[in-house]
């Protein structure tokens, strides 16, 4: 078996004031998997995805990438290979579409023509056209296109790994369907390894390989998508049962 | 317009101080913001320094502008008398304004913002030159945009320590009580501050639309390159050659006179002289004389005795003089021969009075004052030898307490019937312009004020011929020579440099 890309050790997190959030988290995340994060708002989604690109440093156990532990890496040299998708894609309001995307490259001190080329690749990639939009600014697009721009900025130095925090959280139920099919077609060509936080069953379902449930600060339960419909876990069943309710309606 | 004939009559001078006080303005608002903005940048990122920061620069705020210049002067070597104490102060009071909206333009950008810089990999550098200071600029351009136009309004205050700028014409025309002379200095200072205001707006708006990239280099550069012509211009103003001899005075007509004719005297003997007339305050000039900043200036032998070494007034006039001689000696600074007259203190009414209820001295005034107003020069009121002591000699009450004003304004008050009683000096040409009447001081309360020139020692010895120039004026100046001049600058409006060579050239001729 390969390592994994993230792997959680026994992982406890604690505000500085000493208000717990994680608690014990252990999880390994294997290459090119897709592994959703389901959860209410506070039960510390966000924080685990902090603690993969040392954001945050745990408190207790480790959090390994690739291998070796967050403490060790560098946090440029880390975070300049991990991408990271906001909510409400977080785009810089100065800065043009094409400047907010060439961002990384920049940093890492890509050449000028190489950024270009590259800008031009994600912004197609991701379906807004260049000669369109390159030159436009955040404030000037819709939420969808901004959550685009966002997952084209995380995608421009070709990380490995990708964060993604209630990418879709704001936007309107037809843009976020839309946006869902997109994405799932995108990580059939790029194979990413993805941690995808989100409280929509559906958006783990479509997206992931795995759907994992944090509540209060522990990992609840874990289960291959595939196996989500049969799964005895009290846990994964009670999320079966509000969803079709919720579909029933 | 009179004002218009002024300017046409006066344009080298009119631009002249213009561009001095642009460049006072200028220069303290860029030195205030190449301190502000990077201390405002440190205290976004420590929560713990930007209150008391911001608490400090808020009290510097509070300190009147020439109370903050009587601070400053006597510092080794950022005071002083000229640009560099006025520069001094006006960044003080500029620094407020840019060092809070750095603080708020930085600490108000949207978290998931920084988060998402910090996310991408960026260092903590990358992050304050790609997003933070980029994303504060808009902020920052209004904080230095109201600190300019602070500044604007402030230089005119400069004048009073001989920084020059536009304030020169409001102090000269307060000095000779002309208010052409007031509203040439005024009018453009206003007008300057109205379009700093505007362009700075301008500016501010363009670098805030969303249409046009924002980087940090444009404004950089911007500031990097008048900062160098700033400082160069600056460091030129502020050279000045060993050999000029600085005469200095204060700020009323008689002593813009004096200074002239101790200038152009020592100007007759081939040497330079840099100008620094109308100073604020006796104590301005005393101690711009005594670091150096001027060389010469002409004082009153009473004001030393009192006002300058707080010794008890004295009345042997013989007396008084060798005391002051030898308290300046101390000092490293001459007592040269006086001049020739006596500017006493005289405590004044209006003429009409004075005849309808036969005033003849301040006894006579004792009697009335209970139902009189009375305004005094603000050092009246604190000398020693002004008011206070005044009252307890003659036993003078009034209707209500003098109303503190600037002495040149007390004169309109008293003949406009807004007060009764002031204290001028006895050589005023205002007296006779004004109709008003000098009351006799027959129990002998003010000390002699004998006109003496006083120069730093070192000057002296250097340049032996400005010791016999200045002494061949030995009792040249009379009363009644004084009481002509001060009525040809203040009534006639004739420029002091006139008048002063005028006298010098025996022209003026008095009974």
């Amino acid at each position: 078996m390969t390592a994994a890309a993230v792997d959680f050790r026994g992982v406890s997190f604690r505000h500085a004031d000493g208000t717990p959030v994680l608690d014990g988290l252990t999880l390994a995340i294997q290459p090119g998997e897709v592994v959703a994060l389901l959860g209410r708002s506070g039960a510390g989604k966000s924080t685990i995805l902090r603690l993969v690109n040392r954001m945050l440093l745990p408190t207790r156990g480790s959090v390994l990438v690739d291998a070796q532990d967050t403490r060790s890496w560098d946090p440029i040299l880390l975070r300049r290979r991990i991408g990271y998708v906001l909510q409400e894609g977080g785009l810089f309001p100065h800065l043009s579409v094409a400047d907010n995307v060439a961002v990384v490259p920049r940093l890492e001190g890509w050449l000028p023509e190489d950024v270009e080329t590259r800008v031009q690749e994600m912004l197609t990639l991701v379906g807004l056209p260049p000669d369109r939009y390159a030159a436009r600014w955040p404030d000037e697009l819709s939420g969808g296109q901004r959550q685009r721009v966002g997952v084209a900025r995380a995608l421009a130095a070709d990380p490995p790994v990708l964060l993604m925090d209630e990418p879709f959280g704001a936007l309107d139920p037809i843009t976020r369907a839309e946006l869902q099919q997109e994405t799932a077609r995108l990580q059939q060509r790029l194979r990413k390894t993805i941690l995808l936080v989100t409280h929509d069953v559906e958006e783990a379902l479509l997206l992931s390989d795995r759907i994992c449930v944090i509540d209060d600060g522990r990992l609840q339960a874990c289960v291959a998508a595939t196996a989500f419909d049969e799964a005895d876990d009290p846990v994964i069943a009670a999320l079966r049962d509000a969803r079709l309710r919720g579909k029933a309606r | 317009m009179d004002v218009i004939r002024f300017w046409l009559d006066h344009r080298a001078e009119v631009l002249a101080l213009l561009g001095q006080h642009v460049l006072l303005a200028g220069l303290s608002t860029l030195v205030a913001t190449a301190i502000a903005v990077p201390l405002g940048i440190a205290a976004a990122h420590r929560p713990r320094l930007s209150a008391p920061l911001v608490g400090l620069a808020n009290a510097v705020q509070t300190i009147p502008s020439l109370a903050m210049f009587g601070f400053l002067l006597p510092l080794p070597v950022l005071g002083g008398v000229g640009s560099r104490t006025a520069i001094l102060a006006l960044t003080l009071y500029a620094l407020l304004p840019i060092l809070r909206t750095t603080i708020t333009g930085i600490t108000g950008i949207d978290r998931s913002v920084r988060d998402a810089g910090v996310a991408l990999g960026m260092t903590p550098r990358q992050l304050l030159w790609q997003v933070e200071i980029p994303l504060a600029i808009p902020s920052i351009a209004s904080g230095i945009r109201i600190a300019a136009v602070v500044a604007v309004g402030s230089a005119t205050i400069a004048a009073a320590v001989g920084a020059g700028g536009l304030g020169e014409y409001i102090y000269r025309g307060l000095a000779m009580v002309d208010s052409t002379v007031i509203l040439a200095g005024a009018i453009p200072a206003a007008a300057l501050a109205l379009l700093v205001d505007g362009a700075l707006w301008w500016v501010q708006q363009r670098s805030t639309r969303r249409h046009r990239r924002r980087t940090v280099r444009g404004p950089l550069l911007a500031a990097g390159v008048l900062g160098v012509v700033g400082l160069s211009t600056w460091a030129v103003l502020a050279w000045r050659a060993s050999d000029v001899v600085v005469v200095g005075s204060k700020n009323f007509a008689e002593q813009l006179v004096l200074g002239e004719i101790v200038a152009q005297t020592i100007e007759g003997t081939g040497l330079r002289v840099d100008r620094r007339l109308n100073l604020g305050g006796t104590l301005i000039c005393d101690r711009a004389l005594l670091s150096g900043d001027i060389d010469i200036y002409v004082e009153y032998t009473g004001t030393a005795l009192t006002a300058v070494f707080n010794q008890p007034t004295g009345t042997s006039r013989r007396e008084v003089t060798r005391t002051v001689r030898e308290l300046y000696a101390r000092s490293g600074r001459t007592l040269l021969p006086p001049l020739g007259f006596d500017n006493t203190f005289a405590m004044l009414v209006r003429g009409a009075d004075a005849r309808a209820r036969g005033l003849r001295s301040i006894e006579d005034a004792a009697r009335e004052a209970p139902r009189w107003r009375a305004a005094f020069g603000y050092e009246f009121l604190d000398r020693p030898d002004g008011f206070t002591g005044l009252a307890r000699a003659y036993g003078i009450t009034l209707a209500a307490p003098p109303t503190s004003m600037d002495l040149s304004l007390t004169y309109r008050a008293l003949a406009s019937g807004q007060v009764d009683l002031i204290a001028g000096d006895a050589t005023s040409g205002l007296i006779r312009a004004l109709d008003l009447v000098a009351l006799e001081d027959t129990r002998g309360y003010f000390p002699p004020y004998d006109a003496v020139p006083v120069a730093r020692a070192e000057t002296l010895l250097r340049h032996p011929a400005m010791r016999t120039a200045i002494e061949s004026l030995t009792g040249r100046v009379t009363a009644a020579h004084m009481r002509e001049m001060n009525y040809r600058v203040e009534a006639l409006r004739q420029p002091p440099a006139d008048v002063a060579r005028a006298f010098l050239a025996g022209e003026i001729v008095v009974p």
